[in-house]
């Protein structure tokens, strides 16, 4: 469930040079752009249907905080 | 049906006087917009419709004296007062019993002024219709501010209506929620916050340094793009349950060309069949309400002959967003005309 989540999310925003992990805080990858952050969001919706809005979003900071948001929906 | 785009092209790849070349190319890429028109500083919506108008009525051979209703949607008429219709009336020579107003509405406006024309064709004696809908947005954005630089565009478009059995039904499904109004907005120059010398200063708006001012207008993507996932797909949905229809029913689904990306992923997500949706966005970008109708005047041309159901869906600023499952029948689309 987790490395699934994991994958998808590294899926959505194109990383491929390193590998990722729950305590991370996904804005300083250098991938985060607010162009990734589209694609999460897509990513969200489809595989999770899970949707937020910008300003819940903005109170997330590491892969862990999304991970548990999607989850406690 | 007709359209007029202007002369110019802008070419979004080699748009990069106020960011760097490998910032535009993410972006454009992502967005999938390559190209744009944009209107020289004297040349309105109105022109564009104009134009378009005139193309339509001298190909189709039209009485000018039988129009008896037309409508202009736009967000970016001539003046605050009097409204553009009533200046086309004039301009294009209809009777003063022409009846002429205009939608002001944003993206999904195409259906709500093809609802509005149809339901006011349907119990009375109006024999002809124009519908008239332009938008320069090039002169709404700030080309400072990269959340919104590299997707608007302009254009116009004209649509004859004609009441007859042999057409049909169509089905509206149309939309409001006021609690959106932040999303895509022009804070100042209407009558809430006045045009001042304060409202037309450019300054710097956030913390990637974007600049605009609080005449321009601004959009907040990311909340659009959520809001448009989660609604669209169900309005969609809604529409064909009501008219029991399904996508394999519609010869060709138009949606509004906002951007590639949101496109893609609404088809992705509705199990769309993608060769039955034209897309103009490469060329055109995204021109608001006429994106609709001018992607089927540049993609459907001769497309149109016999019976064929359209699909078309919308969404924009507002927040609006409206589902139309509509009949053509024998539908002559003229060549584009460049102004």
């Amino acid at each position: 469930m987790e490395q699934k989540f994991l994958d998808s999310l590294k899926e959505a925003m194109d990383i491929e040079a390193h590998e990722i992990n729950m305590t991370d805080n996904f804005r300083d990858y250098e991938e985060w752009s607010s162009l990734t952050y589209l694609s999460v969001i897509a990513m969200l919706d489809e595989e999770y249907d899970f949707q937020i809005e910008e300003s819940d979003f903005r109170k997330l900071h590491t892969v862990a905080d999304l991970y548990n948001a999607v989850n406690s929906k | 049906m007709s359209a007029a785009v202007p002369r110019r092209i802008i070419k979004n790849y080699e748009y990069t006087q106020y960011f760097p070349a490998e910032q535009v190319k993410e972006v454009v890429d992502k967005i999938g917009i390559n190209e744009r028109r944009f209107a020289d500083e004297s040349t309105c919506s109105s022109d564009l419709c104009y134009a378009a108008a005139e193309k339509l009525l001298a190909d189709n051979n039209i009485n000018r004296s039988e129009i008896d209703l037309l409508v202009f949607i736009s967000q970016t008429p001539d003046y605050r007062m009097p409204a553009t219709s009533i200046i086309l009336q004039d301009r294009l020579g209809l009777p003063h019993s022409t009846i002429a107003f205009d939608i002001n509405l944003g993206c999904s406006a195409f259906m709500y002024g093809m609802s509005v024309v149809y339901s006011m064709m349907q119990n009375s004696g109006l024999r002809k219709a124009l519908i008239l809908d332009g938008e320069t947005r090039s002169k709404v954005y700030s080309p400072k501010d990269r959340r919104t630089a590299f997707l608007f565009g302009d254009g116009g478009v004209a649509a004859l209506v004609e009441r007859d059995e042999r057409f049909g039904t169509s089905y509206f499904s149309l939309n409001s929620d006021g609690s959106r109004e932040g999303l895509i907005k022009i804070d100042a120059g209407g009558y809430r916050k006045m045009s001042s010398a304060e409202t037309v200063k450019e300054r710097v708006v956030d913390e990637y340094g974007n600049i605009r001012s609080e005449e321009q207008g601004y959009m907040h993507g990311a909340d659009v793009f959520n809001f448009v996932i989660r609604e669209i797909p169900k309005d969609i949905k809604a529409l064909f349950e009501y008219a029991e229809l399904d996508n394999n029913s519609c010869d060709y689904i138009v949606f509004h060309q906002a951007n590639n990306f949101i496109n893609s992923y609404l088809a992705k997500k509705l199990k769309f069949d993608t060769s039955k949706i034209p897309s103009t966005i490469a060329k055109f970008g995204n021109t608001s309400s006429v994106s609709v109708p001018l992607t089927i005047v540049s993609e459907l041309q001769d497309q149109l002959i016999g019976d064929k159901r359209l699909l078309l869906s919308a969404f924009g600023v507002g927040m609006t967003w409206a589902t139309a499952i509509v009949s053509f029948h024998d539908c002559k689309i003229s060549n584009i005309v460049e102004v």
